[in-house]
């Protein structure tokens, strides 16, 4: 049996060595190391079915994968970089990279940029790029926006908003029918984050949002507290459930589901638990954040996620190669469907999955954010601004008394951090 | 011929056989010391040369000599992770006089008081990160059995950990459950010590109740006392997990203590100042080095009195 069965498996991988050897020109061989973050049951299904096909493509490369708890990996990424480094890893574009950009820690991988890939990334590119150079590539995007309760709306006999008027109208009419218009859980703080992203670059517009994240504007100014105080609006008339600080956003999930609440502000990974909670497409709808100052051009938050090559990766020939594969059109169509992450390909070729939220959302991130294209609250400022920033947002939404104190001391962070 | 052998034996003892007795405790101590010193005392002063740096972790570190504790000094956050501190460490000493009344509560002998005596012990046995889950579910404002407790006595629901009123007492409550467990246990093997003589004579004296457990009781137990202030010193200062495990230091970091602080600073997630957290540490290690030197002290007029 054990004789059989080791033949049968020689035959195999004889047979796929034929394929792979068929389809692509130049074979890799010696070993490729890939630590991955993605570790959610669809992502790591995703992660391993792609390391799956790079492999047959390649049957003389040994591919090693490892994926950690995502939650774990942000805090281990410190140590493999500098020992027991991994020939591609997974990160977070923008800012977000910068302290291991700045260590020296991510290879400079602009060749691999170089030529097509440019043109077909471009959305992506900028996102990518710190110091005039690319430090990784991305594999994955996804909108943010307001998914609501299409059936609560219909029978209060409501209109997706299109302006801060009309959605604080709608926001009334909820609560006068005894729910509550937007879940949240702000126990790991970043939910809140995006509440202030959107309210101030509706405010202030995407140049300003960026220019504050970066620290070229102080937070004791007249435009951050125009949009603080157009948060408190939505604070003072009860528009958040209560008792948001003991919840993650997973647990802030059931009150859009048990209708207690009707809308909640998020990037779309939002859609797999309502959906598995029991919210169909007529009950689960989208729309974009509304405008609130009609000066200002409409951007969007679409987090992206990436692959890196660390430098002190040894297979660096078969990382840039595996890069290249993973951000071809045809894995990106793969890999961002339905079936699979569920997101935007980041690949001007591919193809959207043909699902409500992916098409709403790519129309509106490619013809409907003229502004501009915002990574996250905590991907676009350094890492401890948007600690000190997003608890003083939790804080803001609990006690929206204290922003004199909240503002001051993050203008003294801010003084600190961006010297 | 006999006293010749002898005596060369003596003259050509190795070394090592002369001085065995001096020596071999030693050589038995050297793995010990070798971890201790590596794992312990240099990271003590490797703290304190890393709380003068301007560290990320990974880059070039920058000698800025007091900057950090400058910074401390002002920095409000760590303010409130030391005033929770001592709150910890007053409120989690209730372990011990808890732990003393589940014990003489427990030491009886009648059917089954083996069970009860495991049940007892049960929150000790399982993990802190467990206790953690199990009484933030307790505490959910929407779902949690403690506000619909609340509710049946008509009283309106108290978002525990969310509010920074609350959210450190409610941690505390949590951490004193499997607290009292281990004081209980302590407390039992030292009533089995009790000697039944003194308790007879002083039932003959006509001491009753509170009188005998104050002057005849609790001083025999004055040993497990002495231990149990000491774990529960200790866990009052390690109270990590169950913090990480039900707040995550919030909301916005009303109910870190320094040790969760520190982590957060330097390790966590967003944090990347190795200097900045070796200050919060030596400062935490100051708060520790009183209770060491208080216990060391009575360890060794204990020692001195034998």
């Amino acid at each position: 049996m054990h004789k059989f069965l080791k033949a049968s498996t020689a035959t195999l991988a004889l047979a796929v060595a034929a394929t792979g050897a068929n389809a692509d020109g130049h074979a890799l061989s010696g070993d490729l190391v890939i630590f991955s973050d993605m570790s959610n049951p669809a992502p790591r299904a995703t992660m391993e079915d792609m390391a799956a096909r790079f492999g047959e493509m390649h049957p003389d490369l040994n591919i090693e994968l490892t994926i950690i708890d995502r939650e774990a990996y942000k805090t281990q990424i410190r140590n493999f970089l500098t020992a027991n480094t991994p020939d591609v890893a997974n990160w977070y574009a923008a800012n977000r990279m910068r302290p291991y950009v700045d260590a020296g820690l991510f290879e400079d991988i602009s060749d691999v940029w170089e030529g097509t890939l440019s043109e077909e990334l471009a959305s992506t590119k900028g996102a990518m790029t710190l110091d005039g150079k690319q430090w990784g590539v991305p594999y994955t995007y996804y909108q943010w926006g307001v998914y609501y309760r299409k059936d609560i709306y219909e029978e209060l006999g409501l209109k997706e908003p299109a302006t801060f008027d009309e959605m604080k109208s709608n926001c009334q009419a909820i609560l006068d029918s005894g729910k509550k218009c937007y879940t949240i859980g702000t126990k790991f703080l970043w939910t809140a984050g995006g509440w202030f992203d959107y309210l101030n670059m509706r405010t202030n517009g995407y140049d300003f949002h960026s220019e504050l994240m970066a620290g070229k504007h102080k937070w004791d100014s007249d435009e951050v507290r125009a949009t603080f105080a157009n948060w408190r609006e939505l604070l003072d008339m009860g528009a958040f459930v209560d008792n948001h600080t003991s919840y993650s956003w997973q647990e802030s999930l059931p009150f859009i589901v048990s209708g207690e609440a009707a809308a909640i502000l998020k990037g779309n990974f939002a859609v797999a638990p309502l959906r598995e909670a029991g919210l169909d497409d007529s009950k689960l709808d989208f729309y974009q954040f509304p405008s609130i100052n009609g000066d200002v051009a409409l951007a969007e938050d679409a987090p992206t996620d990436t692959f890196h090559i660390p430098s002190g990766a040894a297979n660096k020939d078969n990382a840039k190669a595996f890069l290249k594969f993973v951000t071809s059109a045809e894995n990106q169509t793969l890999i961002n469907n339905g079936a699979n992450l569920g997101q935007l390909p980041v690949n001007a070729n591919s193809s959207v999955d043909d699902d409500k939220f992916l098409k709403e959302g790519f129309e509106m991130l490619s013809s409907n954010s003229p502004g501009g294209v915002a990574q996250f609250f905590d991907r676009d400022a350094p890492a401890e601004m948007a600690k000190v920033g997003m608890e003083g947002l939790q804080e803001f939404m609990v006690k929206p008394d204290n922003l004199d104190k909240i503002l001051a001391r993050l203008d003294k962070a801010a003084e600190r951090i961006y010297k | 011929m006999a006293d010749t052998t002898v005596s060369t034996g003596t003259s050509q003892r190795s070394w090592y056989k002369r001085n065995e007795i001096a020596v071999t405790p030693w050589l038995f101590l050297i793995p010990g010391i070798i971890f201790f010193m590596v794992y312990v005392i240099i990271p003590i002063f490797q703290s304190f040369y890393y709380s003068t740096l301007s560290w990320d972790g990974l880059g070039e570190p920058q000698n800025i000599g007091m900057a950090n504790y400058a910074e401390l000094w002002d920095d409000d956050a760590f303010y409130t992770s030391l005033w929770n501190n001592f709150i910890w460490l007053a409120l989690y000493l209730l372990a011990i006089p808890a732990g003393l009344f589940i014990a003489l509560l427990l030491n009886q002998t009648i059917w089954g008081i083996r069970l009860y005596k495991s049940l007892f012990f049960f929150p000790f046995v399982i993990s802190q990160v467990v206790v953690g889950l199990v009484f933030g579910w307790f505490y959910d404002p929407t779902f949690g059995l403690f506000n619909i407790a609340l509710g049946a006595i008509g009283l309106g629901p108290i978002n525990v950990l969310g509010d920074e009123a609350y959210v450190t007492y409610g941690i505390i409550a949590a951490g004193l459950w499997p607290q009292t467990a281990y004081c209980m246990i302590l407390y039992l093997t030292g009533l089995n010590a009790v000697d039944p003589e003194q308790i007879e004579a002083a039932r003959l004296d006509g001491a009753k109740r509170l009188k005998m457990l104050w002057y005849v009781v609790v001083p025999q137990l004055k040993p497990a006392t002495f231990i149990a202030f000491v774990v529960t010193i200790i866990g009052a200062l390690r109270s990590f997990d169950l913090i990480s495990i039900m707040t995550n230091g919030g909301p916005f970091g009303s109910s870190r203590v320094l040790s969760f602080y520190m982590f957060e600073v330097a390790l966590s997630e967003y944090g990347f100042r190795m200097g900045y957290g070796a200050a919060i540490a030596v400062v935490l290690f100051l708060i520790m080095l009183v209770f060491i030197t208080y216990f060391l002290y009575s360890m060794y007029n204990e020692e001195k009195g034998r």
